[in-house]
């Protein structure tokens, strides 16, 4: 052996070791805390290894990547999307597009399991599952002169498989919108602090977007930079206006207010031109967003904060305060995006493959940089489970649940086993400038408090408040930029629908079809917005786990398409590389819908719900306020129950496609091939 | 500021302009003049807001959850 050859199995064989020990370490850990740095270093070397051995393995043997060949970013360089780019960079484009709130509220609200299932599915889910699925999507639409995944699913299933993929696509980000809407509404009612600043991120927007394109047009490091530090100065001077009596009535609204109010903020935005809100909201979430990722891995790992939470909570047998459901499936629904997002398929094929300036770059730009951003689900996870486990509980659990004062909450969460007293609720609250802790429902205040009190021991207890709200800022700013591009994104596809019936809709600068398509998009998610709103059990607990269904049947139907592809383009025997991950992904969404459809129990059906809401309406046993919402709740159970049941019709729909598709291709050569671009050697160097 | 470090930042700040778009429109020119030298390339602001139309009202999503 050569001695690179065996520092190189050095390096890797102590990689290993430190991994086994770090596991070895959380394992034997009974009954004491353990410390975050255990789990960091447990998941960095499962990231690494797996990097350099399973990705490695698959780009040389399942998909063969060939360094000679030309990618779609060199054939067809435009100057524009088409771009031979450094994969570092494209890699950096890559995770800031994939990177969202959902693996920062996924493992929050799986905490409930305890700190070791989270985990575990976080990493197993990542490196056999999500990293795999999207660079196998990034490969299939690099060798399709960067197809999206919709597109591919036409041409290698049918127009069948298709269509569903497009009706997943606009349903799953209505559902998204909706769910992302109500943490940031949760996040904001009466905290005129949260409020103040997440209102002034609009005009600061505006600001930079005037600064981009009038002032000094395209310079964008200059104009983010400038809109950077206004967000600051917005997070102290929410601080002010908290403190003034006279300014903080006209910011301490209660829910159904700012339901309203971001309702209406979608529609304007899906309206006005992208320079003016959007384009520029998106620069300040994406620097943000990446700081705020920086600042807490340098945090939890220089600090080493101790895990408070138990490794399982009695929660796994589905009597969860926060969700319903046992650990199987509902974790799995759970987490979702920080171990597979279906949604990444969607960036993954399109964008970004315009871009890879070589094929091999694709195992860093599109498996690295999935095991990146389930990291980022790691460290928020040990952002949960750092806080006192009955802190944790009594931020995320509804007032629905534990009751609405503070001694019969505490008591609730206290004879659960996690102790916790009115008092400490109290403490904490002012120390983080706000009037109450008790039911913050949607994973943000939670992820706040326990991000503040890892940076308050980092950089000083006294700024406690001040990291606080600029953790809700951070959430805030790219959860409404998600909420801009996607009502504009359903807002096209609307007008696409329209234009089959009417041409004059079709047009997507007519202004009335503008305006139509934008509120039909904006109506959508706010009549889910508004229903989480009113409901008393904090409505994360319904909206969640719809959304994680449908998110992982976005998942499963790119997971079909890629395996059709690796069935149909001579890789039969590599085909369980996505084939495993899609019988995982259809088993799980298979049992959580069917138990979300059939169960009989009123916390885990929705009918089972509807019906018993029904009933306790009947006897008259419900109190004057909650009467008065009960027909909208007993509506809506019943609607997402039948929504459950097509999301379910959908991913067998597509799965069925595949098995045909793939049997088609089987019974006769030449049937149902492949298309790939034709090879042509690169020129460049 | 000896030279390697002074790559070292240059190096540093043009991945972080590249990172950001800042540098869009230079790669831009960069192209027509080594691709079509003969096309008229457009300005600055026009560039700018033809990339933003192009990137969020074409391209579909790009931003996840």
């Amino acid at each position: 052996m050569s001695s690179k050859r065996i520092r190189h199995w050095l390096t890797w064989g102590t990689i290993a070791v430190v991994g086994a020990a770090a596991f070895g370490g959380i394992a034997l850990n009974r009954g004491e805390s353990v410390n975050a740095a255990w789990l960091v270093v447990a998941a960095a070397c499962v990231y690494l290894l797996a990097y350099r051995f399973y990705s490695g393995w698959i780009a040389a043997r399942v998909l063969a990547l060939d360094a000679t060949r030309a990618t779609p970013a060199e054939c067809l360089e435009n100057g524009r999307d088409f771009m031979p780019t450094h994969r570092w960079i494209v890699f950096g484009h890559h995770f800031a597009a994939i990177a969202g709130a959902g693996p920062l509220v996924g493992p929050t609200l799986a905490a409930q399991f305890g700190f070791l299932p989270g985990m575990l599915w976080l990493l197993v889910g990542a490196v056999l599952g999500g990293c795999v699925q999207d660079m196998l999507v990034m490969f299939c639409s690099i060798r399709r002169n960067g197809r999206g995944i919709g597109q591919m699913a036409y041409d290698e299933l049918s127009s069948v498989g298709g269509t569903a993929a497009l009706v997943a696509t606009l349903t799953i980000m209505i559902i998204l919108i909706a769910v992302l809407a109500l943490v940031v509404v949760k996040a904001m009612a009466h905290s005129p602090w949260s409020t103040f600043t997440v209102f002034a991120t609009i005009p600061i927007a505006i600001l930079v977007g005037i600064y981009l394109r009038v002032l000094r047009p395209g310079r964008v490091l200059e104009g983010t930079a400038i809109g950077v530090v206004l967000l600051l100065l917005a997070v102290v001077a929410g601080g002010w206006v908290d403190t003034s009596p006279s300014l903080r009535g006209w910011f301490d609204l209660d829910a159904h207010a700012l339901a309203w109010f971001v309702m209406g903020y979608g529609l304007v935005a899906a309206v006005l031109p992208v320079w003016l809100l959007l384009a520029p909201r998106d620069y300040l979430s994406t620097f943000v967003k990446l700081g705020v990722v920086v600042l807490l891995a340098l945090a939890v790992c220089v600090l080493a904060p101790e895990i408070k939470m138990p490794p399982i909570t009695r929660f796994i047998d589905g009597t969860g305060p926060i969700f319903s459901g046992k650990l199987f499936p509902f974790l799995f629904i759970t987490l979702a995006c920080g171990a597979i997002s279906g949604f990444h398929a969607l960036v993954a094929s399109g964008t970004t493959p315009k871009l890879l300036t070589r094929e091999t770059d694709l195992r860093l730009v599109g498996y690295g940089s999935m095991a990146l951003e389930s990291s980022v689900g790691v460290l928020a996870l040990i952002a949960a489970c750092v806080l006192d486990p009955g802190v944790y509980f009594a931020i995320n659990v509804g007032a629905g649940v534990v009751g609405a004062d503070a001694a019969t909450a505490t008591a609730t969460i206290t004879s659960w086993g996690f102790p916790v007293t009115a008092g400490q609720m109290q403490h904490l609250a002012h120390s983080m400038g706000e009037q109450t802790l008790f039911a913050r429902t949607g994973g943000a205040p939670s992820l706040a408090v326990g991000m503040a009190s890892i940076f308050g021991s980092a950089f000083g207890e006294h700024l406690l408040a001040m990291w606080y709200h600029f953790a809700i800022m951070f959430e805030a700013v790219f959860i409404l930029t998600v909420l801009d591009a996607g009502t504009r994104v359903g807002r096209f596809i609307v007008q696409e629908a329209f234009g089959k019936v009417s041409a004059s809709f079709g047009r997507t600068s007519w202004y009335p079809s503008v305006v139509l398509s934008s509120l039909v998009t904006v109506a959508g998610w706010g009549y889910f917005l508004y229903i989480g709103v009113i409901d008393p059990n904090g409505g994360i607990n319904i909206l969640w786990p719809l959304f994680g269904i449908a998110n992982q049947l976005l998942a499963a139907i790119a997971l079909a398409v890629v395996t059709a592809i690796l069935v149909k383009s001579g890789r039969r025997k590599y085909a369980w590389v996505s084939g495993l991950p899609l019988a995982w992904l259809v088993t799980v969404t298979t049992v959580a819908s069917l138990q979300k459809i059939f169960s009989s129990d009123p916390k885990l059906g929705f009918f089972a719900a509807a019906h018993d809401l029904a009933s306790q309406l009947a006897a008259g046993v419900l109190a004057p306020e909650r009467a008065l919402v009960a027909p909208k709740l007993i509506f809506n159970q019943q609607l997402d129950g039948w929504l459950t049941a097509f999301f379910l019709a959908l991913v067998w729909v597509v799965v069925l496609d595949m098995a045909r598709s793939c049997a088609r291709h089987l019974a006769g050569p030449g049937a149902a091939a492949t298309r790939e671009t034709p090879y042509q050697r690169t020129q460049l160097a | 500021m000896s030279a390697v470090s002074r790559n070292l930042w240059a190096r540093l700040w043009g991945a972080l302009r590249s990172l950001s778009g800042d540098d869009r429109y230079e790669r831009y020119l960069d192209h027509l003049r080594t691709h079509h030298p003969e096309v008229e390339p457009l300005t600055r602001a026009r560039f700018y807001a033809s990339e933003l139309e192009r990137r969020w009202d074409k391209d579909g999503p790009t931003r996840c959850c």
